[in-house]
């Protein structure tokens, strides 16, 4: 009760430097927030890009309906498969004078259907990698009543590639980005506290125990970087809107990553005020 | 209370403060530790507060040892001594009343006990008019007197006290001596450094420590036990 009541008198007393100390918070988890709404859009980019990863398997002309539900029920067994849709050769023909509109006078001087049937296999989220395509169509292919199959290997194997080239890259800026914004929150902490480490030495001496000198610094620095996280948030969402109404529609990101933001926030806020108190108890 | 064994104290590069020191100050015992600026005073308090370590020798307060207390157990010490600091350290920003009632909430006492002995201090030093007047904007008298107040608050068993009538003038000295002589008729060991002779004069009850460029040059005490 001490500590909070002490937290919030400190911040009273020095509102100028509480809310420049905030400020700073903020504008470093501004920069990890923009950094988080540009990674997070990237990832739902390629992921709508992965949905579209499946395999099709040609069944043979000769092959009855019953052994394509046989077919399909073997390919939705495998753990990779969520779901098996079934294209019959009128439905391919028809989807193929949609989607190719400029071969209309071939499709319509047609007697025979020359498509086959298909099995579309789509893939659970997890399993959108080559190998995981690759076992699926090599499966799909030694069926006897599959005539061919294609994934478009090359495509899986690229997109997965700028995926993982896109998670390391994430990771190392999120990564220089999140040390940035912990060092400049633990500068602004620092300096907070530097103006009252003579406080701190005085604590010492009229006898308070190490634990009841940090605690308000603790909890000081903790408010001190969740109200810089929120102010973050508020920057970020900000930024998000400008963007969204004047360049080009952006998703936002989920709200616990904000949660995470600000708790971090809070929590670098908190372990710097634990070093820096930490020193000036040393002093005296 | 208080007993200091050879106590040598070196600052490098500076040189050494203290060489050799040795005196035993004993419960209920009022001494002035006098010199010229600079002959160790502010030193030895630092030592018995333990603020400082000696380079050898052993400082011993209140059953407490500088060679057996470490840095986190020190406040054990410190809620027993009160200190009077020669340049205050008061915490800037805060009222009279919040200064000396500080010394109590670090000790976990009840608040209601906070404030009534905090009023009763600072009504003893006669400052209950400024009680709730930002440090700040008190005269040096009175910031010495807050210094004072926080002090004795606690009830310590012993008082430090660096050049406490320093920014006093003769009527609010004699107010702080009548302090500390009722400190001392109730049992409270004081030791109270000072430069001012003419103050040590007026006291010839009290034991005298003189010392100078940090060697302890004359203790009356001493002499009245060799006498003896």
């Amino acid at each position: 009760m001490y500590a909070l009541r002490e937290a919030i008198a400190a911040i009273r007393r020095a509102p100028l430097l509480t809310i420049l100390s905030a400020a700073m918070v903020a504008l470093a988890l501004f920069v990890v927030g923009v950094f988080g709404v540009v990674t997070y859009n990237l990832h739902q980019a390629l992921t709508q890009i992965e949905e579209r990863v499946e395999v099709v398997a040609y069944v043979r002309d000769d092959v009855l309906e019953d052994q394509v539900r046989e077919l399909e029920g073997v390919l939705l067994e495998l753990e990779e498969v969520r779901a098996v849709r079934f294209v019959s050769r009128e439905d391919a023909l028809l989807t193929a004078r949609e989607t190719l509109g400029e071969f209309e006078d071939l499709f319509s001087g047609l007697q025979v259907n020359p498509l086959p049937a298909s099995l579309e296999v789509e893939l659970q989220p997890g399993f959108r990698n080559p190998e995981a395509v690759a076992r699926v169509a090599g499966l799909a292919r030694r069926h006897p009543n599959v005539e061919d199959v294609a994934y478009g290997g090359d495509w899986v194997d690229r997109l997965h590639l700028l995926r993982q080239v896109g998670a390391i890259g994430t990771a190392i800026l999120g990564m220089a980005f999140s040390l940035v914004a912990a060092l400049i929150i633990a500068t602004a902490v620092r300096i907070a506290i530097f103006a009252r480490r003579d406080e701190i030495q005085v604590m010492r001496l009229v006898g308070a125990t190490n634990g009841f000198i940090r605690r308000p610094f603790l909890l000081e620095g903790f408010l001190t970087g969740i109200a810089g996280g929120l102010l973050a948030a508020g920057l970020t969402y900000s930024a998000y809107l400008v963007v969204y109404r004047l360049v080009f529609p952006l998703d936002w990101i989920p709200m616990e990553w904000i949660a995470g933001g600000v708790i971090a926030g809070g929590a670098f806020g908190l372990l710097a005020s634990a070093v820096a108190v930490r020193r000036y108890l040393r002093e005296v | 209370m208080i007993k200091l064994t050879k106590v040598t104290k070196e600052f490098p590069p500076r040189g050494r403060a203290l060489s050799e020191v040795s005196f035993h100050l004993r419960k209920g015992e009022f001494a002035f530790l006098t010199g010229h600026s600079g002959s160790g005073k502010t030193t030895t308090l630092r030592l018995v507060h333990m603020a400082d370590r000696p380079t050898s020798g052993e400082v011993r307060a209140c059953g407490f040892s500088s060679e057996l207390t470490s840095d986190r157990e020190v406040w054990k010490l410190r809620r027993r001594v009160g200190y009077v600091f020669q340049e205050f350290r008061l915490l800037p920003g805060r009222t009279a009343t919040e200064n000396v009632a500080f010394a109590l909430e670090v000790t976990g006492a009840p608040r209601r006990d906070i404030l009534s002995r905090t009023h009763r201090l600072l009504a003893q030093v006669g400052l209950s008019s400024s009680s709730s007047m930002p440090v700040d904007e008190l005269s040096g008298g009175e910031r010495q007197r807050v210094a004072i107040a926080r002090a004795l608050v606690n009830d310590p068993l012993v008082v430090l006290a660096d050049e406490p009538t320093g920014n006093l003038d003769d009527r609010a000295t004699r107010g702080i001596m009548e302090l500390f002589q009722e400190l001392h008729a109730r049992g409270t060991s004081l030791l109270v450094a000072t430069h001012d002779l003419e103050l040590v004069r007026r006291h010839p009850e009290f034991r005298v420590l003189e010392l100078d460029e940090g060697r302890l040059v004359y203790d009356s005490g001493a002499v009245e036990e060799g006498a003896a």
